[in-house]
Order: structure tokens, then C-alpha cells, then sequence
């Protein structure tokens, strides 16, 4: 390990010299402007932000289907089309198809890529054969199969440029992760956090598909790629063997902290940032210690892969309130100070606003009002607990121990937001956040691992908040503050990405199948369109010959397909409204369609 | 494999047969006939659930709750209801008898057509799941009796010695 990190910032300076532009730069010009929809999380700082502003809070009630694609696939359809130049390219859950669709010949197939992976692979992977989507770069399109192979497709033509495995199915490591091109390079994460995976980011040259480093989530400190002295945790440097003094013996090997999220990246401070998961197994009791460094916000050198700072959100998770949301960079001003910010929606239902720089912890609020499991995060830096959410004995699964059901923790093991992303507009400095309004009873008890196969270890039962009928939140979040700005409810939990735009609209998709758009300075509903199936995708748009357009995959599941499908259980009949346990099935079915809109031509 | 599918098939048959209108359930009449050391046996001998009249299940119905919702749930939805992705084995278990479904989930299952992938994999060496296969059965038979409802059941038989003994030598 130690060599790769020696030689890495030689090979950057010797990349450096030999190309006239990195990936990179092409990538962050491309798009700049917002024609183009580079990445799968649409820009390096995770916004999800386009300045495209032909559809505005005035006309967009006269948004229409222009023109729809059918993938062929009925699975979960999450993550997002790119748009390069006048190629849209289209992905779909396993068996991983990719389509490259002609935008200047009504979305004719130019190419199709459909690999051929052993279908052992599909129960591997927990809730749903998902995949989160392409990156392109360096003229190549980057697909994570569910087998983990990463594969560099000819963005031309589908024939494949190179191809290399991230992972081992048969030990339920598996790919669903959009990849991200950053620099020089291709950086992936891993899933498999049901199945006792040691997990880990990943960088691979984007000429080769050479493998230039791999950092771990757990172990020893050549694994996690830190400097004892010089990677921090809260200002603090993290210490010799930080991770392992956190386990029992080496239970970190099956330690999980899966990478399945998003990654970031801030060309100016040259830091990558991503979420680490759930520890394993999501029985507390059988792994004591704060399970470093799992549920973590990581800020990376790309190109060493050298950790900068930590934080850890969750220690010890008791509920599975894995760590993997998106960062998302912004630049606002906190008491009158400047500040490059990086803000972050976890899953345990806090709202964290960091120092993206130093991993400074500036604000960490709840984001919906249901969350119980902690009164708060420990803001106070002379504090033994500084930086620790202050969890409720009531609520700890740890405290109350295996074999006893913990009841009415919010949120639910799906927390207060899963994957699906936010996003952030410059204009109103807000952040638009898709949630999950649901809590649980959850009773833990032991398991005995096996590779490749689950490694779960609770029970439990998912409902809405007493007395509440909605199960998600549509909300917007003011992110130096820490406060809820407006918030629409909706019948079900919100699993789409949204999408912020110049033109002072906001958009986001429902699992009934609603193609939503919203005021984005007062939430008030301006649009809604019902597509073929339940959206856990997320939205995008790109503009083509002078016309924007608003593009989602529907195709219902994921874990919202699993947990909702049928509906939840009643905790206690009598309590709650019928609303609050309808069953997904009774509004839409399976089924992965792309949905194009745009303003009527006059 | 064939051999077991024969002797499902015929066991099935032969059950229906007589059965078949009073019963939706794949191994036959679960009523409780019998009981040692708190497992309860319907007539055929097979596994089953007892539910007091107020509502008190016995210890396996309420294990396979739990374990059920550990190792099945993420696939096939909460209280064997099916999800997007996995069906509803409250349903399954109306065609499917003992035997077929020790069978399925010893040694896997894959019905891959043009439209879905399904696969289910053999939990065979699991012993999160191998150990407590009746417990998992006779609480997905009492759900497809609809002799449970969803969610956990309120009030369960203390767990009996013998299955803690049980528990202990197959975990190991």
C-alpha cells in the first residue's frame, strides 16, 4: 500500500503534463452552462442544480410528455439519464442494459450495451437489483454492474474500452453505485452491508482501468488510508489504529460500512467526499465499540486516496442508519464568515452542516420533527460527548438490549432520507429534501455469519409517526441555520431525487408515479403529471436545439418497493388514519420508463 | 431432485384431495393435534401453529416472527405480504406444502423469463435461517391461514427447553 502512495502524486504530475486537459476539467466545462447533464449527480458539488431557466414557476403548468422510452426492465429503477452532446444514455436495473439514444432522431438507439452476468448475483443484493447510474469521461461511459464489474464503454459505439472487477459476489459484495469520474480517475464504491462486507472506495485509472488505490471503511490504518498524525476527526488527529481499537478482535473484517451513495468533489480544495454505512451485523450487542470508522463522512485526496478528516455520525449504530447520503458542497455565509460548506441529510434524520475544509461541525438539526432516537447532537467542544448524538435509553437497542423489542423509534431503519438525493439552489440558498416520514420497532438478536449470505440479525416493523398519516415530506432546509422552511407532506414516503432550476422550480417524483414540480421559494405545487410507474429515480434536465427538457426514470422499488409494497403494519389498531398504512400496490405497478417533458412549442 | 418433487407432488395430491375446498394451505388442515414439548403437529404430522382465543401464539410461530423478519423480510416484504421485487409467501404457502418449502429454501429457487429475473438463493448453509426453517414455516402457515395478523404478535408461550436445546446444538 505504501508504495501507491508514494507514487501516486508522481503519476498525477507525469498525467499532468501528457494531457492537455484532465477529465475533470472537460467534465466541470461541459457542464457549466446546464445543456448538458455530465454526472449522475449532476454537478461535482452534488447540487443537483441546473442554471437552465426557459421553464419557470409561471409556465411550468403547461409541462407535458414529449417523448417516452421503455428500458425493458420491471425492477427499481433509481439514479438518472446523462445527457452528452446529442447522446442521451440511458441505464437500467440488472441485467444492467445501457442505451445510447439519438436526441436528434427522437431518441433513436445509436448503441446498446447488455451484459452478460450470472443471475446468483440477484439475491446477493439487498432490497432490489438496483443500479444509481452512469458517469462519462475521457470520451468512455462508466457502468457498475450488480457483479461489480466496473466496465469503460466507448461512448461512441458500447464496445468496451477496458473492464475490471470491484468486488465478489459470492461473499454478497455487489455493485450499485453510480460511478464518479474525477480527474484521471474512476472512483466506485461497494454494497453489502446486509452481508458482512468490509467496504471500501475504490479509484481506478480512467486510460487503463488499473486499480491506483482502495480505501477501507475499517481496519488497520494502511487500509483505511489515514496519517494517524495528520488525518483529524473533529479538529482532533484520529490516533494510531483509530479503527481497530473500535472492534472486537477482528470483527471489522465483516465489519460492513458499505459505499453505495454519492460521491463529491471540490477541484478547489481537491477533496473527495462520501458517506461510509451501517456497521454489520445490525445486532448492536454483538459488536461493541463504535465501530470506526462505519457511518462516517469521509474527505479523500483523490488522487492517494488519503483521508483528510473524519466524522462519524452514528457511533455504535443500533437502528442501521447507514451513512451513505450525499454531501452536498455549497458556499454560504454562517455568522457573517465566508464558509465552504459541505451539508449532509443522514439517515438518522439529522441535518449536518460541516466546515467542508477542516470537518468542522457547525450544524447538526433535526430535519423531521419525528425523530426520537437522540434529543440532539452534542454541539458543545469542551463536551466528552463533543460531535455525539445523545441517544434516548428508551430508544437504544443497545441499552434495552438483544431479544427485547424496542418500540416507536423515528425514523425507521429506511431513515428520515435514504439515498435518494437532495438538492441546493445558489438562488434561495436552499436545499430541497426528499424524505421518509416512518419509525419502527426493531428487536435484535443474535447471528452467526456465513460469507455471501445475510448477516442482519433484527426484526422489524415499520409505521408512521402516532397520529400522522403521511409517510414522507417533501421539504426545503435552510442549512445554516438547521431549520425546516417549508415542508409538503405526501401520502408516501418521497424516494426521488429532486431537481433545483434557475427558473425558480423545483422538481421531484412520488412513488404513486407523480412527476412533481414545486415553487422553490414557497413549496406551493405547480405541476403534477402521473408517469407509468412509482419514481425512485431522480430528475434531470438538459436543453437540446434551444429546448429544455425535464427527464425521470420511473419504475417502483428499491426499498420503498419492499417495505411499502403491501403497506405498513398497524403498531396498535385504532391508532393513526387508514392513509398512513396504504399499501403502494393499490397506486402503481412495476415497470422502468423514461419520461420526457418540455413546454409546448408555440 | 426429482425424486422430491415426485414425493411433493404426490403428498400434495393426496392431501388436497379430500381437503382441498376446507383448505387453502399447501400441506393440508393445520389444526394442532398434537404438541411436544410446546411444537405443535397437525394430522399429517407436519409443523403448525396453535393460537389461544386471545391471541397467544406458541414460541415457533413467534420465533419464525422474528426470524422471518431478520432473514426474508428484505426480499419479501414485511409479514410474508410480498413486495416489488419478491412475492407474497402468505399466498405461496396456500399451494405449497412442508416438504416443497423446506425444499425451495434449502436449495434455492430461479424462475428467469424475458420480462423478470427472479432468484432466490439456497440459504441451505445459513444457519440463521436452517436453524429455525419451522419456526419460519409454521408462522408463514399461520399468515396464509390468516390465523395471525400482521405485525408482532401481542402475546406468545414461554419458550420451551427444548427449543433453546435445539437452538444451541444447531447453532453450534
Amino acid at each position: 500500500m505504501r508504495k501507491i502512495i508514494l507514487s501516486a502524486p508522481i503519476i498525477t504530475a507525469l498525467a499532468g503534463l501528457g494531457m492537455p486537459a484532465s477529465a475533470n476539467d472537460d467534465l466541470a466545462k461541459m457542464g457549466a452552462d446546464g445543456k448538458q447533464w455530465v454526472m449522475p449527480t449532476g454537478d461535482y458539488a452534488n447540487t443537483r442544480y441546473s442554471k437552465l431557466k426557459q421553464i419557470t414557476a409561471q409556465n411550468v403548468g403547461k409541462l407535458a410528455p414529449v417523448w417516452t422510452f421503455s428500458t425493458g426492465v420491471l425492477r427499481g429503477h433509481e439514479g438518472a439519464p446523462l445527457v452528452v452532446g446529442d447522446t442521451m444514455y440511458v441505464h437500467a436495473p440488472f441485467p444492467n442494459t445501457v442505451f445510447a439514444l439519438d436526441l436528434n432522431n427522437d431518441g433513436k438507439i445509436l448503441w446498446k450495451y447488455e451484459p452478460k452476468q450470472d443471475p446468483n448475483v440477484i439475491p446477493v443484493m439487498c432490497c432490489d437489483t438496483v443500479n444509481r447510474g452512469l458517469s462519462y469521461g475521457d470520451g468512455k461511459v462508466f457502468l457498475h454492474q450488480a457483479d461489480t464489474t466496473l466496465v469503460a464503454l466507448d461512448a461512441k459505439t458500447g464496445a468496451v474500452v477496458w473492464s475490471t472487477k470491484n468486488g465478489d459476489p459470492s461473499k454478497g459484495q455487489t455493485g450499485t453505485s453510480a460511478p464518479m469520474v474525477i480527474k484521471d480517475k474512476v472512483l466506485v464504491g461497494i454494497s453489502g452491508g446486509e452481508f458482512g462486507v468490509q467496504c471500501h472506495v475504490t479509484a481506478y485509472d480512467i486510460k487503463t482501468g488499473k486499480q491506483v488505490w482502495r480505501g477501507f471503511s475499517e481496519g488497520p490504518d494502511n487500509e483505511l488510508l489515514v496519517d494517524p498524525e495528520k488525518t483529524t476527526a473533529l479538529g482532533k488527529p484520529i490516533g494510531k489504529d483509530s479503527s481497530l481499537k473500535t472492534w472486537q478482535g477482528d470483527q471489522w473484517k465483516i465489519g460492513g460500512g458499505c459505499t453505495w451513495g454519492w460521491i463529491s468533489y471540490d477541484p478547489s480544495l481537491d477533496l473527495v467526499y462520501y458517506g461510509s454505512g451501517n456497521p454489520s451485523t445490525w445486532n448492536p450487542k454483538q459488536r461493541p465499540g463504535d465501530n470506526k470508522w462505519s457511518m462516517t463522512i469521509w474527505a479523500r485526496n483523490p488522487d492517494t486516496g488519503m483521508a483528510k478528516w473524519v466524522y462519524q455520525m452514528t457511533p455504535h449504530d443500533e437502528w442501521d442508519f447507514d451513512g451513505i447520503n450525499e454531501m452536498i458542497l455549497s458556499d454560504q455565509t454562517i455568522n457573517g464568515k465566508a464558509r465552504k460548506l459541505l451539508t449532509h441529510f443522514d439517515r438518522n434524520g439529522f441535518g449536518y452542516t460541516l466546515d467542508r475544509d477542516t470537518g468542522e461541525l457547525l450544524v447538526a438539526e433535526k430535519y423531521d420533527p419525528a425523530v426520537n432516537w437522540a434529543t440532539k447532537v452534542d454541539m458543545d467542544k469542551s463536551s466528552a460527548t463533543y460531535g455525539r448524538p445523545l441517544v434516548v435509553p428508551q430508544y437504544s437497542t443497545e441499552h434495552n438490549g438483544e431479544d427485547v423489542n424496542t418500540k416507536g423509534v423515528c425514523p425507521a431503519a429506511l431513515g428520515s432520507k435514504d439515498e435518494q438525493p437532495a438538492a441546493y439552489s445558489p438562488d434561495t440558498q436552499l436545499f430541497y429534501v426528499p424524505t421518509n416520514h416512518v419509525c419502527m420497532d426493531y428487536e435484535p438478536f443474535k447471528v452467526s455469519y456465513t460469507a455471501g449470505q445475510p448477516y442482519v440479525g433484527p426484526t422489524l416493523s415499520m409505521f408512521p409517526p402516532q397520529g400522522q398519516t403521511n409517510m414522507g415530506n417533501f421539504i426545503a432546509w435552510d442549512g445554516k441555520t438547521g431549520k425546516i422552511v417549508w415542508s409538503d407532506p405526501e401520502q408516501f414516503s418521497v424516494w426521488s431525487g429532486a431537481l433545483a432550476t434557475a427558473g425558480n422550480v423545483v422538481f421531484y417524483g412520488t412513488l404513486e408515479g407523480y412527476l412533481k414540480a414545486v415553487d422553490a421559494k414557497t413549496g406551493k405545487e405547480l405541476y403534477k403529471f402521473k408517469t407509468p410507474s412509482g419514481i425512485i429515480g431522480n430528475v434531470m434536465t438538459y436543453e437540446h436545439k434551444g429546448r429544455q427538457y425535464v427527464a425521470v426514470l420511473s419504475g417502483v422499488g428499491g426499498w420503498a418497493g419492499i417495505g411499502l409494497a403491501a403497506g405498513l403494519t398497524k403498531p396498535t389498531d385504532g391508532l393513526g388514519a387508514v392513509g398512513g398504512y396504504a399499501a403502494l400496490s393499490n397506486y402503481t405497478a412495476l415497470g422502468g420508463t423514461l419520461t420526457v417533458f418540455a413546454l409546448p412549442q408555440s | 431432485m426429482s425424486n422430491t418433487t415426485g414425493a411433493v407432488g404426490l403428498f400434495i395430491f393426496a392431501c388436497l384431495l379430500p381437503l382441498g375446498a376446507a383448505y387453502a394451505d399447501g400441506s393440508g388442515d393445520p389444526t394442532a393435534v398434537s404438541n411436544k414439548d410446546g411444537r405443535y403437529l397437525d394430522k399429517a404430522g407436519n409443523p403448525t401453529y396453535k393460537v389461544q382465543p386471545d391471541g397467544t401464539v406458541d414460541w415457533y410461530t413467534y420465533s419464525g416472527f422474528r426470524r422471518y423478519h431478520s432473514e426474508c423480510h428484505v426480499c419479501h416484504g414485511p409479514d410474508g405480504e410480498g413486495s416489488t421485487y419478491a412475492p407474497a409467501l402468505k399466498n405461496s404457502l396456500k399451494t405449497i406444502g412442508y416438504p416443497e418449502f423446506l425444499s425451495i429454501v434449502a436449495t434455492g429457487r430461479q424462475n428467469v423469463t424475458t420480462a423478470q429475473e427472479n432468484v432466490m438463493p439456497s440459504f441451505g448453509e445459513n444457519k440463521n435461517v436452517v436453524c429455525y426453517l419451522d419456526d419460519i414455516y409454521v408462522y408463514l402457515r399461520a399468515r396464509a391461514n390468516d390465523a395471525i395478523p400482521r405485525g408482532r404478535p401481542p402475546k406468545r408461550e414461554d419458550k420451551p427447553a427444548a427449543a433453546t436445546k435445539a437452538e444451541n446444538d444447531c447453532l453450534g
